[in-house]
C-alpha cells in the first residue's frame, strides 16, 4: 500500500540522526497527544546554519519517516531558509499522499523544526 | 425484524446466535472496502445498523414527519406516539420503572452532563468528594472536572490493577462520608473489564453517595435491569446499540430527577411561562428542551425490537465466545500483548499493542485488508498513561461477528508484523 512504501518503511526501520547530540544548540520537545506520538529535536548551529541534527521519540511509522527524512535535508540549510519551510516540504519529502487523519503525524517533525528555528517556548 | 432463531451448539453448551440469518438484516456487511469484503471490528465506537432501524427511520419520514407535543392534527398525534412509543420500548428494555425515568438526551456523553450541570450543582459543595475510576471514558471524567473548578469539590479515583481491573481492596477509604457521588462505567471500553457494580453501588450507597453508570458499554452488549442493580443513574447511547446517532438516554431514579432543577430551558420543558417566570414541565418532558431526535428515537426503539428478539442473553453468550476464541488466537501474533483481564472477567472486546507497529499502523494496513478497529486512545488517556503507553489497537465485536473473522484479524497482524519487523 501507498502509505508504506519501501521507502518509509525504510526510514521508519533504519531512522537516520536516531539519538542525541552531544552539544545541541537548539532542543524542542513537541507531541501529539491524540495519537501519542512524540519527537524530541535537536540541532546544532553554526554561523547561522543547521550543521548538525537528532531526534528520539516514539510514533507512527509516517511520523518518524518524516523526521528521519527531513534530518537528512535540513543539515546544511540556513535557519532563514527553514523559517520558510511548510508542509508541502514534508509531503514532497515523504513522496506519499497522506490522507487528512495522517497528516498531523507526518507533520509533527516540521512543527517541531519550525517551533526551533523560531525560538518558541514549547508552551507557545 | 430478524429472522434469528436460537440453536445449541455442538461445540459449545453456551446458546448461539444464527449469525447468517442475522448478517443478511445488515445491509452494510454487504461491502467491500478496498476491494475486499468488510469486517467490522469497531462496534464499541459505534455499531452498524439493521434493516429494521433503517426502515423505521425512513417510514417515519415519509408517512408521519410532524412535529411532537403540538399539533392536533394526525400527523402529529402519531408522531408523539411512535416517539412515546419507543420510550417504553427503551424502559421495558432497560428495567426502569416507568418511561417517565427514561429521558432523551443526544448521546451517553450529554446524559452524564445533564446530571453534573443539574444534580451536580445542585447538591454539590465546596469541600466534598466525587469518586470516579481511573478506567472511565473522557465523558465520565471531564464534565465533573469542569464542575469542580466551577464548584470546589474533589475529585477521587478507583485506580486500576495490571491486569485491568479495578483496586478495591482501599474502597472504603475512596468512599468517606463527603462522598457525594460515585460515577464508574459498567464495562471499559478500552480493557473491556466488566465491574462488580452491585458490590460497587452497595458500597456507595453505604455512605449515602449517588452512583452513576456508564452503560454505554453494557446496555447494547447484555441484559441490563438498572432497577435490580439498584444504581441511581445510568447512561448509554443509541448509535451503539444497533441504533442511530443523535439519540442517547439517561435514565434515574424519579425521586432524583423529580429533585433536580432543569437544565436546558426552551419549549416543550416547561408547563407554563409568563413573563415574571416558568414552571417546568413534568417527567420525562421537564430535561427536554425544544424538538427533539424523533426519528431517531424511533430509530432506537426499532433497535431494541431487534435486540430483544434476538434475545440479549444469546448475545451476551456469543460475544464472550468471540472474545474467548480471539484471545486464544491473538497471542500467536509476535511481540502482540493483550491488555486487560481474562476473557472470563470481560465483555466482546479486546485492546492490544504490538511491539513492531505503532497502533495507527496497525488500523492502516488492516484497513487496507478491509479490517476496522480502532487505534488511539479510545477518549481514555488516563488509562493510557496509567499501562504507560501512547495508544493501543482495539477490536470491539458485536452480534453479527464471526471466528472467521476474528481469524482474518490474526492474519491481518502477521501481515502487520511481516511488513514492520526491524
Ligand atoms: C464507556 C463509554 N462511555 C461513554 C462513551 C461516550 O459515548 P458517546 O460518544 O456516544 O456519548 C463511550 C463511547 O465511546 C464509551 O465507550
Amino acid at each position: 500500500m501507498d502509505l508504506y512504501a519501501e521507502e518509509i518503511l525504510d526510514h521508519y526501520k533504519h531512522p537516520r540522526h536516531y539519538g542525541h547530540l552531544e552539544t545541541p544548540t537548539l532542543t524542542f520537545h513537541d507531541r501529539n497527544p491524540l495519537c501519542g506520538d512524540e519527537i524530541e529535536l535537536e540541532l546544532k548551529i553554526e554561523d547561522g546554519k543547521v550543521t548538525d541534527m537528532a531526534f528520539t521519540g516514539h510514533g507512527c511509522a509516517v511520523s518518524r519517516a518524516a523526521a528521519s527524512m527531513m534530518s537528512e535535508e535540513i543539515i546544511g540549510k540556513s535557519l532563514e531558509e527553514l523559517r520558510g519551510w511548510d508542509k508541502k516540504d514534508i509531503i514532497d519529502l515523504l513522496g506519499i499522499e497522506v490522507g487528512p487523519v495522517r497528516l498531523k503525524c507526518a507533520l509533527l517533525p516540521l512543527k517541531a523544526m519550525k517551533a526551533a528555528v523560531w525560538g518558541l517556548a514549547e508552551d507557545e | 425484524m430478524p429472522t434469528t432463531t436460537m440453536t445449541q451448539s455442538t461445540k459449545s453448551q453456551s446458546p448461539t446466535l444464527d449469525i447468517a440469518a442475522i448478517r443478511a438484516d445488515f445491509p452494510i456487511l454487504q461491502r467491500r472496502v478496498h476491494g475486499l469484503p468488510l469486517v467490522y471490528l469497531d462496534n464499541a465506537a459505534s455499531s452498524q445498523k439493521p434493516h429494521a432501524v433503517i426502515q423505521a427511520m425512513s417510514r417515519y419520514y415519509e408517512q408521519t414527519n410532524a412535529n411532537v407535543h403540538r399539533g392536533v392534527h394526525t400527523l402529529s398525534e402519531e408522531a408523539t406516539a411512535q416517539y412515546e412509543g419507543a420510550r417504553a420500548k427503551v424502559s421495558n428494555f432497560i428495567g426502569a420503572c416507568c418511561p417517565k425515568e427514561v429521558i432523551w438526551t443526544r448521546n451517553a456523553t450529554e446524559a452524564i452532563n445533564l446530571v453534573a450541570y443539574t444534580w451536580g450543582r445542585a447538591n454539590l459543595k465546596r469541600g466534598d468528594r466525587v469518586l470516579l475510576t481511573e478506567m472511565e471514558h473522557h465523558s465520565n471524567i471531564v464534565p465533573w472536572q469542569i464542575l469542580s473548578a466551577e464548584i470546589g469539590f474533589e475529585i477521587d479515583y478507583v485506580r486500576v490493577a495490571d491486569d485491568g481491573t479495578l483496586i478495591l481492596d482501599d474502597l472504603s477509604k475512596l468512599l468517606t462520608p463527603r462522598t457525594k457521588l460515585f460515577g464508574f462505567t459498567y464495562m471499559s471500553n478500552v480493557v473491556g473489564t466488566l465491574n462488580p457494580v452491585q458490590l460497587l453501588t452497595e458500597a456507595a450507597h453505604r455512605v449515602g453517595a449517588v452512583v452513576m453508570l456508564d452503560a454505554c458499554q453494557a446496555v447494547p452488549h447484555m441484559p441490563v435491569h438498572l432497577q435490580a442493580l439498584d444504581v441511581d443513574f445510568a447512561a448509554f447511547s443509541g448509535h451503539k446499540m444497533l441504533g442511530p446517532t443523535g439519540i442517547g438516554v439517561l435514565w434515574g431514579r424519579r425521586e432524583l430527577l423529580n429533585a433536580m432543577p432543569p437544565w436546558m430551558g426552551g419549549g416543550d420543558m416547561i408547563r407554563e411561562v409568563h413573563l415574571s417566570g416558568f414552571k417546568p414541565s413534568e417527567l420525562p418532558w421537564k430535561f427536554e428542551a425544544g424538538t427533539p431526535a424523533i426519528a431517531e428515537a424511533i430509530g432506537l426503539g426499532a433497535a431494541v425490537d431487534y435486540l430483544s428478539q434476538v434475545g440479549m442473553e444469546a448475545i451476551h453468550q456469543a460475544e464472550r465466545d468471540l472474545v474467548s476464541y480471539a484471545m486464544q488466537r491473538l497471542p500467536e501474533v509476535t511481540g502482540l500483548k493483550i491488555l486487560g483481564p481474562a476473557a472470563e472477567k470481560r465483555g466482546g472486546l479486546v485492546s492490544f499493542t504490538l511491539d513492531a507497529a505503532h497502533p495507527h499502523d496497525i488500523a492502516a494496513v488492516l484497513d487496507n485488508l478491509g479490517i476496522a478497529v480502532r487505534a488511539g486512545h479510545h477518549c481514555a488517556q488516563p488509562l493510557h498513561e496509567r499501562y504507560r503507553i501512547p495508544a493501543s489497537a482495539r477490536a470491539s465485536f458485536y452480534l453479527y461477528n464471526t471466528r472467521e473473522e476474528v481469524d482474518l484479524l490474526v492474519k491481518g497482524l502477521q501481515k502487520v508484523v511481516e511488513m514492520f519487523s526491524f
